[in-house]
């Protein structure tokens, strides 16, 4: 028998041993990855620098190994090129080089970004694992989301996460859902949405219904979701709101107008056009283009909606009936609301919400409207009278970039991935369910990639980075003016478009240090009647009526208040300077400098349509601010492009002098 | 019959969220009402995208029969190199006979040539379209450029940038010109960016940017007019001996 006899029985124990010890080195020969390398091998044996190549490689398995950020990446065993800058031209995946990005691979290892299974070691569980928690890779599309759990801040690389975030803010998802950051602050909207507590003033009880029904039919570029309501509960809705709505003296009250309507017809056109309304509201043209601002409403049917005597009220003041609104107060004279009211009115269109009527509201109607306001979390975003603003309304997505596969029902026939989930559920919220509040958004496929990589980003490990990889977002402030200037700027809206200590729109120039910048004569002729300093801009400062007490009390209040402590007004004074160095700074300004590619020194000679025109500088800024923003205008205003030339302090003062010298006829007609 | 809205639907989510590999090969064959004799591009080509993702616009084309007058329910096919995903695939041209397709680009950096085919009577017509996918630092630098280059270097004006290509006395060169920018380097590039036009004896026009853009910034301004240049650049690599 075998072991009858020892010789034999020690040589088939020998053989099992050999066997048993040719396992490993027999897995590992047959294993994939050892596959991909020999094709590695083979691939660059006949290129120009295979020994440099050769010499660079290492057989067996590889990692990546970070404990604090918790990485174990295996991907760079099959995946060799990724730092081979000389394999840009191979294509073939794994080899290809790595594409250029600011990281080290070896400081962030793979699956931070691509996701997948960084510890496996073959490609179905690396990259396509759907087992248990586990998730598959990443599809590119998706991949600045990987930027973002660092990231706060708005990168110039990550367009698509940046948008992602300014939709959760301004299409109103953080009304409803909590979306909270890993440094303690919580996202906030920013699309104001408008109260509801005065609506009958506004509008009719027929427009709401079929805003109700379809916002976007009243306005492409509506942000209001649908709600897929049934004619029913659409009308049940618009009979609660008119009958909560409370009147606001003043709302109803037409506005006394002698003439009441222009004989010019165009006078609407151009004075809507000289208000720069445009610059927030967009209206649709003839084409079906939405052209315009996206800060307040589009205007294309606002005539169905508004009532007339609602529509001169607000235009005469519209913090009366909305004290929030980002629209500034005019001070429009009655005949001007009387032309724009009627150009407003014009504004609409005879189809839209023909069919409608409704039958007197019944109490049953109002109760069963309340129920469903409740219901729909309508008071998360709109201030109703006699509904609270729910809290908690919609699941915290705080960490819904790491909700685990195995709590998500997947639709059938879905991928199981998380960003597949995701971009479903922004898509079409309501196949999950027959009883799903979530409303349907009108987005673009690429709106829905941008959302779903930016919801992508709030993960677990955002949380558990490192304090000194996190970048944290620029936070509005909540600076507020004191005093009655700190009002008056409030009534005229300034932070609707200027930023002024951090807090505001980035649609204006930035005013935090603008009394150091600018002379009092012109910063009065400015406020008076605002001139165009930058020609090629759409979006201009709008001409308020304000009365000589309230420019003064503007002019005193940025003058003193808005003053940068490093410009030292010394340092180049008001005082004439020797006509040599004027025509030195002349030189330098068009031959040394160029200048005039972006700037307009004389209208005679000079073209340059990108910076604001110079022919009234001398009377417009004061010499220390100018002389300050041509040693470095990034540290007077960040992110501005004029570039940071290093101009030497001798050469800043022959410039400073030369830009101090014109006066401009400009100026000299303000002052008339 | 609920049963099958329930699958139309199921099928609806899955063509516009689910990966792009099985769309195509699911989608149910569509049956032609018509058919059209020729085929035009109406918008959506010359794109420039972020590999992977989808454009901004998408691809209509315009189906016309021998009249010249458009064509409705004639099919139209998209195609494209491998990683390329349409949102429809195929689809039967609308009432002013066109078809429209989102594009999906693929995940590796370059130009990918599309084809919209309609079968036709007798012979199909095809149409071609080209898509440009940028990488990481190349759409950084595009950004870049969009910033702080186009207003002088882009001829045409948008409804948000007036040009200033026009008031310029010397004119910049458009990042698309590939037949002069190709054949300038790198090294140049970078020198005439950092320290303006000057540094190589061109114009003064050109400011430097070198104190205000980084070395990062600036190489990603170079892989972006490197990758929309036209004709494409060949990138000059070392000459490999074959054995």
């Amino acid at each position: 028998m075998l072991f009858g006899d020892p010789v034999r029985a020690f040589g088939v124990v020998s053989l099992v041993l050999l066997a048993a010890l040719a396992i490993a080195p027999a897995k590992d020969h047959f294993s994939e990855w050892h596959g991909y390398q020999q094709r590695y091998l083979s691939l660059i044996r006949d290129r120009g620098d295979a020994v440099s190549l050769r010499r660079r490689f290492q057989p067996g398995i590889r990692q990546v190994w970070l404990p604090e950020l918790g990485v174990v990446d295996r991907c760079t065993t099959c995946h060799e090129g990724l730092k081979e800058a000389s394999l840009a031209d191979v294509h073939e995946q794994p080899f290809r080089e790595h594409p250029a990005i600011p990281h080290k691979l070896d400081e962030f290892g793979c699956v931070i970004c691509h996701r997948g299974q960084g510890a496996a070691t073959t490609v179905a569980e690396a990259h396509h694992s759907e087992r248990a928690g586990e998730e598959p890779i990443l599809p590119a599309r998706y991949i600045e989301s990987g930027c973002g759990q660092c990231h706060q801040n708005a990168l110039t690389g990550t367009p698509h996460l940046n948008q992602g975030r300014i939709m959760l803010a301004r299409y109103g998802c953080v009304h409803c859902h909590t979306v909270k950051l890993p440094d303690g602050s919580a996202m906030t909207a920013s699309d104001n949405p408008p109260s509801l507590a005065h609506v009958a003033d506004k509008t009719t009880r027929e427009w709401i219904y079929s805003w109700l029904k379809d916002p976007q039919a009243y306005a492409v570029s509506a942000t209001m979701p649908n709600y897929k309501l049934s004619d029913a509960d659409a009308s049940d809705i618009s009979a609660f709101l008119i009958s909560s709505s409370t009147p606001r003296a003043g709302d109803t009250a037409a506005v006394e107008v002698k003439s009441t309507a222009s004989a010019d017809p165009s006078a609407g056109a151009s004075l809507y056009g000289e208000s720069f309304c445009a610059s927030c509201h967009a209206v649709q043209n003839a084409a079906g283009n939405v052209v315009g601002g996206d800060v307040g409403p589009e205007l294309t049917r606002i005539g169905n909606k508004a009532k007339p005597e609602w529509l001169q009220a607000w235009l005469e003041n519209p913090r009366s009936y909305d004290p929030t609104t980002l629209m500034p107060h005019y001070r429009f004279t009655p005949q001007q609301i009387a032309i724009l009211a009627g150009f407003l009115k014009n504004k609409s269109d005879a189809d839209y919400g023909a069919g409608v009527r409704l039958a007197p509201a019944t109490q049953q109607q109002i109760v069963h409207g309340k129920k469903l306001v409740a219901e729909l979390g309508c008071a998360a975003c709109h201030q109703i009278n006699g509904v609270r603003s729910p809290e908690n309304f919609a699941p915290d997505l705080s960490r819904i970039g790491s909700k685990p596969l195995a709590q998500i029902v997947f639709l059938p026939g879905m991928q199981h991935a998380l960003p597949n989930y995701i971009a479903a559920k922004i898509q079409q919220p309501r196949a999950f369910g027959p009883g799903l509040k979530m409303p349907q958004f009108t987005l673009t496929t690429p709106q829905t990639d941008d959302l779903t990589n930016a919801l992508l980003a709030l993960t677990d490990r955002s949380y558990t980075m490192p304090d000194t990889l996190r970048v944290a977002a620029v936070q509005d402030t909540n600076y507020q003016p004191a005093g009655r200037a700190g009002k008056l700027m409030s009534d005229l809206a300034c932070f609707s478009c200027h930023r002024i200590n951090g807090r505001g729109s980035d649609m204006a120039p930035d005013l935090t240090w603008e009394g150091s910048s600018v002379q009092r004569q012109w910063l009065d002729d400015f406020l008076k009647n605002p001139n165009t300093l930058r020609p090629s801009l759409i979006r201009r400062m709008p001409r308020f009526n304000l009365s000589d007490d309230d420019r003064k009390e503007l002019t005193d209040y940025i003058l003193v208040v808005y003053q940068s402590p490093d410009i030292d007004p010394d340092i180049a004074p008001m005082a004439a300077n020797p006509p040599a160095m004027v025509e030195h700074g002349r030189q330098l300004f068009y031959s040394k400098y160029a200048c005039q590619s972006c700037h307009i020194a004389d209208t005679k000679t000079d073209k340059g349509y990108i910076g604001p025109t110079l022919t009234a500088v001398g009377s417009r800024l004061t010499p220390a601010w100018i002389y300050a923003w041509l040693k470095d205008p990034q540290a007077l205003r960040p992110g501005t492009i004029e570039p940071n030339q290093k101009i030497s302090d001798d050469d800043a003062r022959a410039l400073t002098a030369f830009l101090m010298t014109l006066k401009g006829s400009g100026g000299q007609e303000a002052k008339r | 019959m609920m049963r099958r809205s329930s699958v139309c639907l199921m099928f609806l989510i899955l063509a516009t969220v689910a990966g792009c590999k099985h769309s195509a090969a699911t989608s149910p064959a569509l049956k032609a009402r018509a058919a059209g004799t020729a085929i035009a591009a109406s918008s959506g080509g010359q794109q420039i995208g972020e590999t992977g993702t989808a454009l901004k616009d998408p691809l209509v084309v315009q189906v016309n029969d021998d009249h010249g007058t458009a064509v409705q329910g004639a099919l139209v096919e998209f195609r494209g190199p491998a990683g390329v995903h349409f949102d429809p695939a195929a689809v039967l041209t609308d009432s002013s006979g066109q078809a429209t397709t989102t594009i999906r680009l693929g995940t590796i950096a370059g130009r990918y040539q599309i084809s919209a085919v309609t079968p036709g009577k007798s012979q199909s017509a095809t149409i071609q379209a080209v898509e440009t996918a940028l990488g990481y630092q190349q759409e950084l630098g595009y950004l870049l450029a969009e910033k702080y280059c186009d207003r002088c270097h882009d001829p045409e004006s948008s409804v948000e940038r007036v040009s200033n290509y026009d008031n310029l006395e010397v004119k910049p060169h458009p990042f698309t010109e590939g037949d002069t920018l190709n054949k300038m380097s790198d090294a140049d590039l970078v020198a005439i960016i950092q320290h303006g036009g000057p540094a190589l004896n061109r114009s003064a026009l050109m400011p430097p940017y070198g104190n205000t853009l980084s070395a990062a910034d600036v190489r990603a301004l170079i892989a972006s007019i490197r990758a929309v240049a036209d004709p494409p650049y060949q990138p000059a690599g070392t000459v490999y001996a074959r054995k």
